[in-house]
This record gives structure tokens, C-alpha cells and sequence, in this order.
């Protein structure tokens, strides 16, 4: 009895001093986030610039675990199931949101299985045509698509990428059902693009800064509110006349649900030091990607960006009727 | 001039000590986790971005690329020793090569592969440094109607591949087109033939397939028989080809070198058909095709010599418009990106020492490569004389290993597993993996090009005839397909089928 006891005051002692630990000290072992994508992709080369910012603030190796597939909902899942102890971490962008609705059968929901640590980037996207498109800036272009509709083809890059994304945004819009053409990722869906076998297509910057540089496609707006550094002299949607066509491929951080707050803010730190980083802030905008800031790289923003994203882009997948399951 | 000036100025990068330790030291990796099975580039690559950050972008371009190519010379070793092609473009070097192995030429195949290797290294990467421009023009003039012609044109001439009868083959090839259907249709989304499960959302991986069909379905045929429980073989046998082999694999090397570049360029699945090209095209027009599938050295030469030209010709569009042509390339642009250079049109005229210095360390690599590899036939064939009860479950470990580190789902080494049994099973009927594992790769390609070539041309089939390069395509197929009917010549190859079976 009197053993018992005792054993069960030193457990409690044990217990509560072993959360207190290990929210202290973590991380006392490497720190793994997943990215739910193939290596060498923009989602990825985000990732590695923050890992590599974040191992140095957290005194333990952050290391880069690239687990592809199914539009980045295996990735996204094996943390959702993954221990909440703040090793395992997903770095998902905008298809975190979009996925909620896309997949009907999901094995994680996108919005309460993960606690968030906040928004990591935003990658903001181009309108672009190959180079002979006729229409010259963005008024032409949509007097051409009200005049001729579906005979002007939009490539994308699958159902579920950003240019599929921006695609429905931009048809919605313009009122007009462009002929989709559907591409295994942006690599070939370019390289139609710049031979002209596609018309159009909507992707990040980093995909079509160097094109559009370079001459090889031609660029009608940037799909941000304001216009960019990198492109001073293409207008925003909102300029040329599509308000609603804005559209970032936002990335945000993420922990398994339930893990310990302590451990959460450890990573929020870390997560904010490295988003003011120059090595990380200067590459990413040679990428074009606008960093988050202090009040942008926090739970409270990515938990409010998740939901009301979510809540935006469910009507207009639904209206296109497209999923990907 | 302006390009002896770009090599020139290519040399000078290359030709420093830094430089070429980097390329030393890629590809000596590459060998070695082209000999290890499963491993590949993408993985190895994908694992050492990290360690480029601090390195100049030239220098780490250049350790990257000697990983992807070494890693083709490499790959062939496991292919012909253990009948283990860890690599789409090997799994043609296994037919002939794994043959020559048991018959105790272990060591002119593994030469064979190195001088084919370096033959077509070397004009390839010349080809790359004289004509990268236009050739990348042809790539951007291939649009999905070409595609398809061309996988109509490679479906066709995969029955060359046969050497059993052809009603199995043909049987084979429907049944790898019926695998690569699995996963979700790119245009509505709809899941085929997954069963709800996540993992098969984006198909089957190919290389889980190829592994089992060959490596592990091997491995359970051979602990089938008492008597292989032995070393494969006892016979080592001359390490180098004779003077009369020397002379039969020239023509091949040539041959497989010129498909090779070509379909190289191709972004998407050009560079697969390489090979596969290659080998038909020799069967073809050998004299005695019958010896293909039991070991002729030409069909070790014309896939190895195709596959490592296309290796260097996929360079040319990552470097010369910036689109990556297969998951190694999209890593190395990955590797760019994060060393602030974006890949693109402009590279050629705002990097010109990146642009000239991994076309010249191309081919100082490939140098290194032959000067590497020719000493270690040796060795490699000395691991033949490991008893099989040893070697095989190290190779079983390493299989796992390396399936495992491709995207690092477990479920891929249980889908290995599983064709492994198929394959053995497969094997005891006495038909052939290697039709089936070209209808899985061109099936879905097919699929996807006719399908996208429709919607560009709003439902018009002539689209396919009156596009230049497609026609010429689809005529050679016709032509193909009248050669295969010809009673007289029908007769003789089946002649030829029935020897060799």
C-alpha cells in the first residue's frame, strides 16, 4: 500500500516534470518536415531554405522528407497520423485548403487534424499565353475569350495544382469555359506552352519568371493585389479588369494535432526567425515569393487563412464539379 | 567558333581542382548507387541538395550531372549480374546481358556496357555542345499528336522484344497496359481501378514493378532450383570482348547512339523509348536474331550505348529552355533555384560559364567513368562467386532499401513484393516481363497524348495526318506492321521465335 503510493507520487512528479521537459528542451533529436511533393519542386526549394534557417534556432538538424503523391494528401496524412510531439511537421501550401474539398475521402481532415504554426510564404501567380497569342495585354484577351470561348485552350498541371486552381478562378470570371488541357505538372504543360501547342495557362513565379524574361511566353497580369518587384510592368488582375482572380500559393507550417503548446511556440520562434532570415528572405525573392511576417507566421494567422480558405474554395470546385477522387 | 569559344570557356571551369574533384566525386557516387539496385539518381540527388547550398552553382551542377550519368553506367552492373534492372533504360540491357552472365561473359558484357556507355557519352555530349539550340526547337515541335505517333510507332516494335511465342507477348503487353491504367485519369480525376486506397492514387511505381517482375521473381526462380543455389556461375571467362565481338558491337553502338540522342531530347518519355528502340532496331535487321534473348552482345551494346546518349541529351532542354525532362532534371533545377539562378531560355547567354562548364565536365566525366570502371569488371564479377545463399538475401536488403528511398511509402516495397510473385508465376508459364513492362510504360503515355491531341484538335482525328512529323511516324508503323505480315517474311520470323524459344 504504502509503496503504492509512493510510486504513484513519483510518477506524478515524473510525469509533470517530464512534460515540462520535454517542452524546454526540445527539440532534443532531428526535426523532420515533410513536404508532400517530388524534391526540386517550388514547394520544396521553399521548404529547404526554411529547414536549413530553422535548424540553426533550434540547435537540432531540421531535415527535408519528400513524400509525394496524390496531390500531396499522403504526405499531408502521414503527419495527420503522425506522434504529436513536434518532430514530424508538414510545410503544405494553398492544396492543404483545396484538398478539403477535392478529395471526398480523405483519410485526415485538413482543418482539425493539425495544429498550425504559421503561414511560412506566399508565391504569387502569372496569367500568361504563349508567345503568338493575338491578344495583347489583358482587355484583348478577354474580348477574345468572350468572342471565341472554347476554342482558346488552358493548360494546367493537374486537377488539384495551382494552375488548375487559378484556372477555375480565371473561367469563373471571365464567365467563359475555356477548353482545359490537363498536363502530368507544370514541366510539360510549359513546354506546350512554349512550343504553342496550348494557349494559356495561370502558374506561380517561379515557374514563368524566367520564361516570361527570357521572351519564350507572353504575361498579362500577376494575380496580386499589388504588382510585383520582380515584374514592375505587368499590371494586377484587378487593374485589367478580373478583381476576382486573385489567387497565392500560400505555404503554411503545420504539427500534428495536439501537439504541446510549449512545442508549438518553440517551433513559432524558430518558424519567425527564420521568415526574417536574409538567406532566406533574399532567395526567396529571387523566387518571387513574398516571406510572411511577425504577424502572418503565427498559429492564430494560418488557423484563419486555413478555414477562410476553405470556405473560398469550396463553391467554386464544387461549381466546376471537378474532384479528385 | 562562338561554340569552340563556349568549350573553350566550358574547359577553363572545368579544369580547375575544385571542379574536377566534384566531378570526381559524382561520378564515383554515381557508380556506385547505379550498381546498388533500386537506388537511383533522383533519390541520391534528392538527398544530397542540402550539401550543394554552399557549394558554387557551376560546381554542384557538375557533381549533380556526373551522379545521373554515372549512375547509368552503373546501373547496367546489377542488370547483367543479377538480371536486376534498377532503371527503366535497363531493363533491356538484362535481356541479353544477364544472358552472356550465365554463360560465364560476365566481363565482355560489363566491358561492352562501359565502351558503349562512353562511345555514346561522348558524341552525345558533342551533339549537346554544337546543336543544343535546334535540337531543343525539335522538342518544343513535338506536341501531343507527335507523342502519340511515336508510342503507336514503340508499341509496335515492341514485339521484337518477344522471344517466346507471340500471342504471349502480345498477351503480355495488354497486361502491362492494363496495370498502367491504374491510378487517377489527369483529366476528370476519377480514380481507376484503385480500390479507395491513397497509395495508388498516382499509379503503380515502375520502378517497385520492374524490381520484382525481374530482380525478386529471379531471385524466387532461382531458390526454386536446387542446382543455382550454387554461384551463378563458376566460369569467369575472358573480362574483355574478343576481337570478333569488338567488331559485331560497332554498328550497334553507332545505331544506339544516334536513337538514343534523339529520343533523348524528347521531355516526357522520349528518353524511355531509347532503349527499347535500340534493341529492336538491332534484332531487326540482325542476321541471326534468334541469338538475341540468349545472350548477343549487340543487345547489351545498342541499349547501353542509347540509354547513356539519352542521358545526355536530356540535358538540353533543362539547359536551353529550362524545362526539366525527367525527375533527375527537376531536381537539378530545383538545385539552380536555390542557388538563385532560375533556370530558363536565358541561362546560355546570362551563365555561360554554367552553360559551357557542365557541358565540358560532361565529358571529362564520362573520361573518368571508363577509367573507373573497366579496373572494377573484376571485382563485379567476382561477386558471382559469393554463394547464392548469401548474395541473395544482401540483394533482397538492398532492393528494399532502394524502392524504399524513392518516395519513401512503404507501400512501394509491399507493391515490389507482390511482383515478385507475380513475375515468378509469370515465369513458370514462360512468359516474358520485359513486353509487359513496356506496355506499362507507354500505355498510360499513350493514353494521355491521344487524349490531350483530341482535345487540341476539338475531336479532329486527322489532326494525326496532317501534322508532318506524326504522319512520318505513323507511316513507319504502318510500314512495320506490312514487314510483320508478309507471309514470306512472317514465316521466316517465326522461324526465329520458335529457335529461340
Amino acid at each position: 500500500m504504502r509503496h503504492g503510493l509512493v510510486a504513484a507520487v513519483i510518477a506524478t512528479a515524473l510525469l509533470g516534470a517530464g512534460s515540462a521537459a520535454t517542452a524546454q528542451e526540445f527539440p532534443t533529436k532531428p526535426v523532420t518536415i515533410v513536404v508532400p511533393f517530388a524534391a526540386g519542386g517550388p514547394t520544396d526549394t521553399v521548404t529547404r531554405l526554411v529547414a536549413q534557417s530553422m535548424t540553426g534556432t533550434l540547435g537540432q538538424q531540421v531535415i527535408v522528407e519528400n513524400v509525394g503523391g496524390a496531390g500531396g494528401t499522403l504526405g499531408a496524412a502521414r503527419v495527420a497520423k503522425a506522434d504529436p510531439d513536434g518532430y514530424t511537421l508538414l510545410l503544405h501550401h494553398i492544396g492543404q485548403a483545396t484538398s478539403a474539398t477535392l478529395y471526398r475521402k480523405l483519410s485526415y481532415d485538413p482543418a482539425k487534424d493539425f495544429a498550425p504554426i504559421g503561414i511560412v510564404a506566399d508565391v504569387p501567380m502569372t496569367v500568361v499565353a504563349r508567345k503568338d497569342f493575338p491578344a495583347a495585354d489583358m482587355k484583348a484577351l478577354i474580348e477574345q475569350a468572350k468572342a471565341e470561348g472554347d476554342v482558346i485552350t488552358y493548360a494546367n498541371a493537374g486537377i488539384g495544382s495551382a494552375s488548375h486552381l487559378c484556372g477555375m478562378l480565371l473561367m469563373q470570371a471571365l464567365d467563359v469555359p475555356l477548353t482545359t488541357v490537363a498536363y502530368k505538372g507544370t514541366a510539360p504543360a510549359m513546354n506546350d506552352l512554349l512550343g504553342g501547342q496550348v494557349d494559356l495557362m495561370c502558374d506561380q513565379t517561379t515557374n514563368t519568371t524566367s520564361q516570361i524574361k527570357g521572351g519564350t511566353i507572353k504575361v498579362y497580369a500577376v494575380t496580386t493585389p499589388e504588382r510585383l518587384p520582380s515584374l514592375p510592368d505587368v499590371p494586377t488582375t484587378a487593374e485589367s479588369g478580373l478583381p476576382d482572380v486573385q489567387v497565392g500559393v500560400w505555404h503554411g507550417l503545420y504539427a500534428p494535432a495536439g501537439t504541446d503548446a510549449a512545442v508549438v511556440a518553440r517551433l513559432e520562434e524558430a518558424l519567425q526567425a527564420a521568415v526574417i532570415d536574409p538567406n532566406v528572405t533574399q532567395r526567396l525573392a529571387e523566387l518571387g515569393a513574398t516571406p510572411a511576417t511577425a504577424e502572418t507566421a503565427t498559429p492564430a494567422a494560418l488557423e484563419q487563412l486555413v478555414t477562410s480558405e476553405i470556405a473560398r474554395w469550396r463553391p467554386v470546385i464544387e461549381a466546376a464539379g471537378q474532384y479528385a477522387d | 567558333m562562338e561554340i569552340l569559344g563556349g568549350l573553350g570557356l566550358g574547359l577553363s571551369v572545368v579544369l580547375t581542382p575544385l571542379n574536377l574533384a566534384w566531378c570526381l566525386i559524382g561520378v564515383l557516387l554515381g557508380t556506385l548507387i547505379g550498381v546498388l539496385p533500386g537506388l537511383g539518381p533522383a533519390a541520391t540527388i534528392a538527398m544530397l541538395l542540402p550539401a550543394t547550398f554552399g557549394l558554387p552553382a557551376v560546381s554542384s551542377l557538375i557533381m549533380l550531372a556526373g551522379i545521373y550519368y554515372g549512375a547509368q553506367y552503373g546501373g547496367s552492373t546489377t542488370a547483367i549480374l543479377i538480371n536486376l534492372p534498377g532503371e527503366t533504360s535497363s531493363v533491356v540491357t538484362a535481356l541479353d546481358g544477364y544472358q552472356m552472365a550465365r554463360k560465364g561473359r560476365a566481363g565482355a558484357a560489363l566491358a561492352t556496357a562501359a565502351i558503349s556507355s562512353f562511345v555514346a557519352g561522348t558524341v552525345a555530349t558533342a551533339l549537346v555542345a554544337f546543336l543544343a539550340p535546334p535540337l531543343a526547337n525539335i522538342a518544343l515541335n513535338f506536341g501531343a499528336a507527335e507523342y502519340f505517333a511515336l508510342m503507336v510507332l514503340g508499341l509496335v516494335a515492341s514485339v521484337a522484344l518477344a522471344r517466346g511465342p507471340v500471342l504471349k507477348a502480345v498477351a503480355m503487353v495488354v497486361l502491362g497496359l492494363l496495370l498502367g491504367t491504374i491510378g487517377t485519369d489527369i483529366n476528370s480525376g476519377e480514380q481507376r481501378f484503385t480500390f479507395d486506397i491513397p497509395e495508388l492514387a498516382d499509379g503503380i511505381n515502375f520502378v517497385a514493378l520492374a524490381m520484382g517482375m525481374f530482380g525478386i521473381a529471379e531471385i524466387l526462380t532461382n531458390l526454386d532450383h536446387e542446382a543455382s543455389r550454387k554461384p551463378l556461375t563458376r566460369v569467369i571467362g575472358s573480362l574483355l570482348p574478343n576481337r570478333e565481338e569488338c567488331r559485331r558491337i560497332v554498328g550497334p553502338i553507332l545505331r544506339g547512339t544516334g536513337l538514343g540522342s534523339v529520343l533523348g531530347i524528347l521531355p516526357g518519355g522520349g528518353a524511355v523509348l531509347g532503349a527499347f528502340a535500340a534493341y529492336a532496331v538491332e534484332k531487326k535487321i540482325s542476321k541471326t536474331p534468334q541469338a538475341f534473348g540468349q545472350g548477343a552482345i549487340e543487345g547489351v551494346a545498342a541499349p547501353e550505348s542509347a540509354n547513356n546518349a539519352g542521358a545526355q541529351t536530356s540535358f538540353i532542354p533543362m539547359l536551353t529552355l529550362g524545362i526539366p525532362s525527367n525527375p533527375v532534371m527537376a531536381l537539378m533545377v530545383g538545385a539552380l533555384t536555390i542557388q538563385g539562378i532560375q533556370p530558363g531560355p536565358q541561362v546560355m547567354s546570362e551563365q555561360p560559364e554554367l552553360f559551357w562548364g557542365v557541358i565540358a565536365s560532361m565529358w571529362i566525366g564520362n573520361l573518368m567513368l571508363i577509367v573507373l570502371n573497366l579496373p572494377l569488371i573484376g571485382l563485379w564479377v567476382r561477386l558471382l562467386t559469393i554463394p547464392y545463399r548469401l548474395l541473395y538475401p544482401a540483394i533482397l536488403v538492398f532492393c528494399c532499401v532502394g524502392v524504399l528511398s524513392l518516395n519513401n511509402l512503404t507501400s512501394d516495397v509491399y507493391l515490389m513484393i507482390l511482383f515478385g510473385l507475380v513475375g515468378y508465376v509469370l515465369v513458370r508459364l514462360d512468359c516474358e516481363p520485359a513486353p509487359l513492362l513496356l506496355g506499362f510504360i507507354l500505355g498510360p503515355m499513350m493514353e494521355e497524348y491521344l487524349r490531350r491531341a483530341m482535345i487540341l484538335a476539338r475531336g479532329d482525328m486527322t489532326t494525326f495526318v496532317t501534322r508532318p512529323i506524326s504522319l512520318t511516324l505513323l507511316l513507319l508503323t504502318l510500314a512495320i506492321i506490312l514487314v510483320l505480315t508478309l507471309p514470306r517474311v512472317r514465316a521466316k520470323r517465326e522461324e526465329a521465335f520458335e529457335e529461340a524459344t
